[in-house]
């Protein structure tokens, strides 16, 4: 029974709340629930995780931007081929300060979904953001980037246009800038696709969001040639925040409700509101020199391997 | 006694290095090319096999159709630095196993065996036509060239190397991209390398990158695309997302010679497609154009 099951479960126990109307058959089925979601919706497994990060109803960068930043201004375009829909970007505030920010965007419909190419930039829609940054950086503007997406899109124009060139080209000049950078992943964090936006000084992870090389379905094709083992694929993959924070891949966890962000927004939106004003408040202190250099050192010092040095030298080689 | 401790440092260095070359079990062979064990290779390009030692003879490439063949590490930079002149720096790495997959550190031990390599990068000190180099080369014969955490800090390494001696970096690509067995921690060196790259052009310093067949994936969207000048080899499949990928995500078969090197570079990403048999001139040329006005 994974996570949307016992939503529906959950839904249905709130629907039977809402049409009675005695007291005590009340109170009764809010215990209920209360009980449910204590033993049935805590301790999610990465499965359930991957399934709240795509749920539909989750809070897109749309609803983000608009509920955690004020008098937010959109801008368009990449000034040399169009717009695209999948990034959107522009100028905000918040708590005081003005920030660029740039998001990835989900549809919540299907027709949104196309227009918005289900969040898969192509390589325009990095050239924006890139645009974007270094107006940031121009005029000495934080940045704060909203991951969602499933990946770059692979497509034909998205070739030809050089995706690789433009994701490369973001990191590039992502790892100079002298303000601050804020990633947060606020859904999928999807590859390439959410890294070429994402190399933040801190990098945020709401709860219930994944971040991952691929998507567990094309982990489990690839290396099991069998797309059918996802769930499983997705326990191995260590794409929970709990398990990239433990791998200090990222920098903090945003808390959830119970049941995921789609089930009480204004608490989320709470949340990542106070962490980006704490994170913001920080790097207030610092030097341009000291935030572009901190950004370098933590991921120059990102691997996971070994190097012999002289003393366990000794043991291997006679 | 200052004295006496430096003498002792030194000789401690020494033995270091010596054990680290006693470590790899068979040195690199500078000049035995050893692609193929038969007597005949079959080409890819026009289906006929080719007697192997007119195939070496002609740089791996088909003397009938002019395919290139892939090229492991050892035999590329036999073909393209100057004899004897790679001395090869950054041994010692050892992969590890992040996720713990199953099969994982057995696999790596086996293409160790069989490629005779610590892991898909190899990177040295090299003399082409005589233009001293930062030289690295991805091997894709281990694990498609895949970048895991040894091959990013590696190619960071490089960087470094290059920035310390003052000197022009050379790579030649050939990967499938991310290593997918390290989860994130590969693609995290995607953003690793590419700031690497960054400091790099801070610094003045020329990076020439080579693509060749394949460079896809996380390799091709983070240090591979970012050469001052990127040459590529003929007929080479550079891209982003895989052709077998866009096929299943757009439905619609590719167009002719979607993806090569001579389709990039018509699209404007890639400077200049080179044939293998004039990559060493190029790059030489290239390189001195550079000795006196860069600061190499
Ligand atoms: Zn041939």
């Amino acid at each position: 029974m994974n996570i949307l099951d016992k939503e529906k479960k959950l839904e249905a126990l709130e629907k039977e709340l809402s049409r009675l109307d005695d007291e005590d058959s009340i109170q009764d089925i809010r215990i209920k629930i209360e009980d449910y979601k204590r033993r049935a919706m805590r301790n999610l497994t990465a499965w359930d995780r991957v399934l709240l990060a795509r749920h539909k109803k989750r809070p897109t960068a749309k609803d983000v931007i608009d509920n955690v930043f004020n008098d937010f201004i959109e801008l368009h375009g990449d000034r040399n081929y169009g717009d695209d829909k999948a990034i959107i970007g522009g100028i905000g505030k918040i708590g005081g300060h003005v920030v660029t920010v740039i998001g990835e965007q989900k549809g919540k419909t299907t027709e949104e979904n196309i227009q918005c190419n289900f969040a898969m930039p192509h390589p325009e829609g990095y050239r924006k953001a890139l645009r974007l940054m270094r107006q940031a950086q121009k005029f000495n503007r934080p940045i704060v980037t909203l991951i969602d997406t499933p990946g770059a899109f692979p497509g034909i124009g998205a070739e030809a246009r050089g995706q690789s060139e433009a994701i490369a080209k973001n990191l590039y000049e992502m790892s100079q800038f002298g303000v601050p950078i804020l990633a947060v992943i606020i859904g999928e964090g999807g590859s390439g696709g959410a890294l070429a936006i994402g190399m933040g000084n801190q990098v945020f992870m709401l709860e219930n969001s994944i971040y991952s090389i691929l998507s567990p379905e094309g982990y489990a094709s690839i290396l099991w040639k069998d797309s059918s083992l996802a769930e499983e694929a997705a326990e191995s993959m260590k794409l929970t925040s709990y398990d990239l924070k433990e791998l200090d891949i990222i920098d903090a966890i945003i808390p959830e409700p119970v049941g995921g962000a789609h089930r009480e927004p204004p608490k989320v939106y709470r949340a990542i509101q106070s962490t980006l004003i704490q994170a913001l408040a920080y790097y207030d202190q610092q030097s341009p020199y000291e935030i572009k250099t901190g950004r370098y050192a933590k991921y120059r010092n990102i691997g996971f391997f070994q190097r012999f040095n002289y003393d366990n030298l000794k043991g291997v080689v006679k | 006694m200052k004295r006496e401790r430096l003498k002792e440092a030194f000789e401690r260095k020494k033995r270091f290095k010596s054990k680290l070359k006693t470590y790899r079990e068979k040195p690199i062979p500078e000049k035995t090319p050893d692609v193929p064990k038969g007597l005949y290779e079959k080409c890819n390009g026009c289906k006929t096999p080719v007697v192997v030692k007119e195939l070496i003879q002609n740089r791996f490439v088909c003397p009938s159709c002019g395919n290139h063949f892939r090229v492991r590490a050892v035999d590329r930079i036999a073909i393209t630095v100057d004899e004897g002149s790679f001395v090869e720096k950054g041994l010692g790495y050892i992969t590890l196993n992040p996720l713990f997959q199953d099969h994982y550190e057995q696999k790596i031990s086996e293409y160790k065996k069989k490629t005779n390599l610590d892991e898909a990068y190899v990177y040295g000190y090299a003399e082409i036509e005589t233009q001293p180099c930062v030289f690295g080369v991805l091997d894709s014969y281990f694990m498609m060239g895949s970048m895991g955490s040894v091959v990013g800090e590696k190619v960071v390494k490089s960087v470094e190397y290059a920035m310390v001696k003052r000197l022009p970096l050379v790579l030649f690509i050939a990967s499938g991209g991310a290593r997918m067995q390290e989860g994130i921690f590969s693609l995290m060196q995607m953003a690793k390398t590419s700031g690497a790259i960054q400091k790099l052009h801070q610094q003045g310093l020329l990076y020439i990158s080579v693509l060749t067949h394949p460079t896809t994936g996380g390799v091709s969207a983070s240090f591979a695309s970012l050469g001052d000048i990127i040459l590529a080899e003929p007929k080479a499949l550079i891209g982003f997302a895989g052709p077998r990928v866009i096929k299943q995500t757009i439905k619609q078969s590719l167009p002719e010679g979607f993806q090569t090197a001579e389709f990039l570079q018509d699209k404007g990403m890639v400077d200049k497609v080179v044939h293998r048999h004039e990559m060493k001139t190029t790059l030489s040329k290239l390189l001195s154009m550079h000795a006196k006005g860069g600061r190499a």
